[in-house]
């Protein structure tokens, strides 16, 4: 572990601390993750349609959200970078997840609807060129029947085909953006070792190679 | 680019991808390398597995984006 710097190690006083000194440090603290929270709804703004009071409100509780599980988790802070560093992960974070949770209300959105005729789009297929599209389209919906189990085929499509973000799919289903990544990442491999192996892809070395050779054995 | 290779792309998966927890876990350890050396390569060379991840994970790589911006010095 590294010698904090001068920043970090006041930070660490005062929050460590109590009294007014404490209450301080908070309160500068919020105000810095309020300041972050902010930007970081502005940033993805194109990506949400949340605006005026609302947006505000969503910086605010990111911002309380984000200092209650700093000030909880203060001990676990290790020096290895600045501590506002490792806070302002905290309330990017909490925005990320709240934007996840407020996908859903918007009016349009379902789960579940497997609209396979978007997947090309999604792919930059272009609408004029039928034939690749429809080759597309086959290819991999046989590929998901076939290869996937009914969970990452759940996700797949969700997030592939439906267009679903993967924090969305967090919050609707509970669970975390890691398994579902992870469910993904299985997935991705999957299916592009049976597209290779049916000639839509080329094979990789791995995919290619006999498995003694993957191996190293002779 | 046609349709095929970009869902090539999407597809293609990098063994040293440690996944979202692990990314997480040191993401501001990773931005302040990226910081102290401007180009990143300091820091994907030191944390390969973390690069990959974010190369492949959107919501991680936003994140990322975000903390980066968060955590750059106020200029003079």
């Amino acid at each position: 572990m590294r010698s904090p710097d001068e920043q970090t190690a006041q930070w660490l006083a005062a929050l460590g601390g109590s009294g007014s000194a404490r209450e301080q440090a908070v309160e500068r603290l919020h105000e810095l993750l309020l300041r972050v929270a902010r930007a970081e709804l502005g940033r993805r703004a194109g990506r949400h349609s949340i605006t005026g009071p609302e947006l505000d409100d969503l910086a605010y509780q990111s911002a309380d959200d984000a200092l209650l599980a700093i000030t909880t988790k203060l001990g676990e802070f290790r020096g290895e970078s600045r501590f506002t560093t490792w806070a302002y992960k905290f309330v990017v974070l909490e925005v990320s997840s709240k934007l996840g949770r407020h996908f859903w209300q918007r009016p349009a959105v379902t789960l579940g609807t497997a609209d396979w005729e978007r997947l090309p789009d999604r792919f930059g297929v272009s609408p004029a060129d039928h034939a690749e599209r429809q080759d597309l389209i086959a290819a991999v919906r046989r590929a998901v029947e076939q290869e996937l189990t009914e969970r990452q085929r759940q996700v797949f499509v969700a997030i592939v085909v439906d267009g679903i973000p993967l924090d969305a799919l967090v919050a609707r289903l509970g669970a975390s953006r890691n398994s579902l990544y992870k469910m993904m990442f299985d997935a991705r491999r999957k299916l592009r070792a049976a597209l290779a192996a049916n000639g839509y892809l080329t094979a990789s070395a791995e995919e290619a190679a006999p498995d003694h050779i993957m191996r190293g054995e002779r | 680019m046609t349709g095929w290779d970009e869902l090539d792309r999407f597809l293609q998966t990098d063994p040293r991808d440690v996944g979202c927890e692990q990314a997480l876990r040191i993401l501001h350890i990773y931005v302040e390398a990226v910081l102290d050396d401007k180009t990143g390569a300091e820091a994907a060379r030191r944390y390969p597995g973390v690069e990959a991840h974010l190369l492949s994970c959107g919501p991680c790589a936003d994140d990322y984006e975000g903390l980066l911006l968060a955590a750059r010095p106020d200029p003079a």
